[in-house]
């Protein structure tokens, strides 16, 4: 049914229809919402889960960890310096191939300290070998967060839906969530095959010595990139559901013939969407709206570059001292890739920084601008001479 | 697409007020996108409010720069001379405010009118939280939607005496201005 629903809100009503075992979670900013609206949930009678009110993320991600390893379909949710304190447990998460669902509420990583967007936090963890998902508006992440259980279980691979905080989290719109009837059509019960069980006793995320590292590794990475069907498959089977998808791995939209393309995750896609519809004189564009970070799409990202003189790639995170993340694993991506179009990375909206609609022309217009800034809406005057 | 900036003070509903009146703009069968200016939120520090609603889909995630309209929940914010930045030329403020109109709008150069939300907060619900007044107001000044969807809004978050109160509180302040005396600027 359509409601006009906070994106928190919304998430915790999603969640609740795909009906956790177990939802373990420490509330922090801009994340809170989500599990207040839970804890609400389960105090009215409203969803049936095992509630662990824990004292840190550290044990958030432990119990679902724990909870999923005996069986139960579990979620959590974190941001920020949640993320980095639960990153120990969410590499053995993934590499013990637990299957759960965590949203993360994207907010920069102190510091300085900052409550506001950017994708620093999931970034952190990008090599965690945790499938990440972006979403670009409340009803992509209201979708992915059901689309994520059945994915979940399906690649034994845990999955991050990510939304930006505040900017998403906390805005009210016009939202539509499924009828429980759907769901349970949509999302088989939750089986884990490898569960700890006293009847047949087995150990996960033991020492493995030098001659068995590298195979672990090898097979999880071919289980990411084996993951990149099924995520497209979830989200088609999803339109069969509902009518409505999220865009697989990612959606090409704007000028097929636009000699130009930009790529972007999360809610930025809305506002160069509303950009490229108001400012034609700016010129058209092919909008790449990147949803699978990991795995990476790379072969439908080369397909969607085809034939572009430009590709601007929009990150919300730098990795100091190289530049944008998502841009220069396009880079590379691309590098060996014949007439590949010319890459202009720039980084937009650290730490909550607004992003205005004029940002697509003023974007589209820095292509003929080579010492254009990496960090794209830094106010150089507000820098000493030195550090411009 | 019309655009609204709500300014206020931490515990005077601003936030609340932008999520009603996006509510009630759905209500209506309109699209709608409302947020906050997200801070670290305390009482009576200075809160600013975005709402966004149009029948078409809303992509524009930015802050609201370019008002239509201005809800102003308290008379001190008026010291400010930048509080009508960047509203749109024929944009109006709507003020929770009991000095005269007609100064405020030679002082900010808009169409302005002031009503006292606080003084009719006070007599019908008991608080000086004058939020859904003013809504109610603006409300009947531009016709913009019925002041039936803000009810309907207002029962989607309220419920007993609260909601009581406050559906006699948006009548009483839809009645206090000139019905329909801003409807020429409605440009849904």
């Amino acid at each position: 049914m359509r409601e006009a629903l906070e994106g928190s809100q919304a998430i915790a009503r999603a969640v609740s229809l795909c009906k956790p075992d177990v939802v373990a979670a420490y509330p922090i900013t801009p994340q809170t919402h989500i599990v207040e609206n839970i804890s609400k949930l389960v105090a009215e009678g409203d969803l049936h889960t095992e509630f662990v009110s824990v004292e840190s993320e550290f044990s958030a991600a432990s119990v679902v960890l724990g909870a999923a390893a005996a069986g139960a379909r579990a979620y959590t949710a974190t941001a920020s310096q949640g993320v980095l304190l639960m990153a120990e447990v969410l590499f053995n998460i993934a590499g013990m191939r637990i299957p759960l669902v965590m949203t993360v509420a994207n907010r920069a990583v102190s510091a300085p300290l900052s409550i506001w967007n950017d994708h620093g936090d999931s970034m952190a963890v990008r090599d965690s070998g945790w499938i990440q998902l972006h979403a670009a508006d409340n009803q992509e992440a209201v979708d992915t967060t059901i689309q994520a259980f059945r994915i979940t279980q399906e690649t034994e691979l845990p999955v991050m839906v990510c939304m930006d905080g505040f900017i998403l989290t906390h805005t009210l719109e016009v939202i539509d969530l499924p009828e429980q009837s759907v769901i349970d059509d949509f999302l088989p019960a939750f089986e884990f095959n490898r569960r700890l069980d006293p009847a047949d006793p087995k150990s996960l995320g033991t020492l493995v010595d030098p001659g068995y590292f590298a195979e672990v590794r090898h097979s999880h990475h071919a289980a990411m990139q084996k993951a990149l069907s099924v995520i497209k498959d979830t989200d088609s089977a999803w339109e069969t559901a509902t009518g409505r998808a999220c865009g697989g791995l990612l959606t090409v939209e704007g000028d097929p013939g636009a000699a130009v393309g930009i790529v972007a995750m999360g809610s930025t896609v809305g506002t160069l969407r509303a950009g490229m519809a108001h400012t034609p004189e700016a010129g058209p564009a092919k909008l790449i709206k990147l949803r699978a970070f990991r795995p990476f799409p790379t072969q439908a990202l080369i397909e969607a570059t085809q034939g572009l003189d430009h590709l601007i790639v929009i990150d919300r995170a730098i990795s100091p001292g190289l530049g944008g993340i998502l841009g220069t694993e396009i880079a590379a991506i691309l590098a060996d890739v014949p007439n590949a179009p010319k890459i202009h990375n720039h980084a937009l909206g650290l730490g909550g920084r607004d992003i205005p609609e004029t940002i697509y022309a003023d974007l589209i217009e820095a292509i003929k601008d080579p010492d254009a800034p990496l960090i794209f809406d830094a106010d150089m005057a507000k820098l000493a001479p030195e550090d411009r | 697409m019309i655009e609204f900036r709500i300014h206020g003070r931490g515990g005077q509903g601003s936030v609340a007020a932008a999520y009603l009146l996006a509510a009630a703009a759905f209500e209506a069968g309109m699209m709608c996108q409302a947020f906050p200016a997200f801070g670290a939120e305390r009482r009576g520090a200075p809160v600013t409010a975005f709402v966004r609603i149009g029948h078409g889909p809303i992509h524009l995630r930015s802050q609201v720069r370019t008002p239509d309209w201005l809800i102003v929940q308290d008379n001190s914010l008026l010291i400010d001379p930048n509080l009508t930045a960047g509203l749109k030329a024929g944009g109006s403020m709507l003020v929770n405010s009991g000095r005269d109109s007609a100064e405020v709008a030679q002082t900010f150069g808009c169409r302005a009118l002031c009503v006292d939300a606080t003084q009719m907060a006070v007599e019908e619900i008991g608080r000086p939280i004058p939020n859904t007044a003013l809504l109610a107001a603006f409300l009947g000044l531009t016709g913009i939607l019925p002041l039936d969807a803000l009810a309907t809004a207002l029962k989607g978050r309220f419920h007993g005496k609260v909601l009581e109160d406050n559906l006699r509180l948006i009548e009483r302040a839809a009645q206090s201005v000139p019905t329909g005396a801003w409807k020429e600027t409605e440009d849904a």
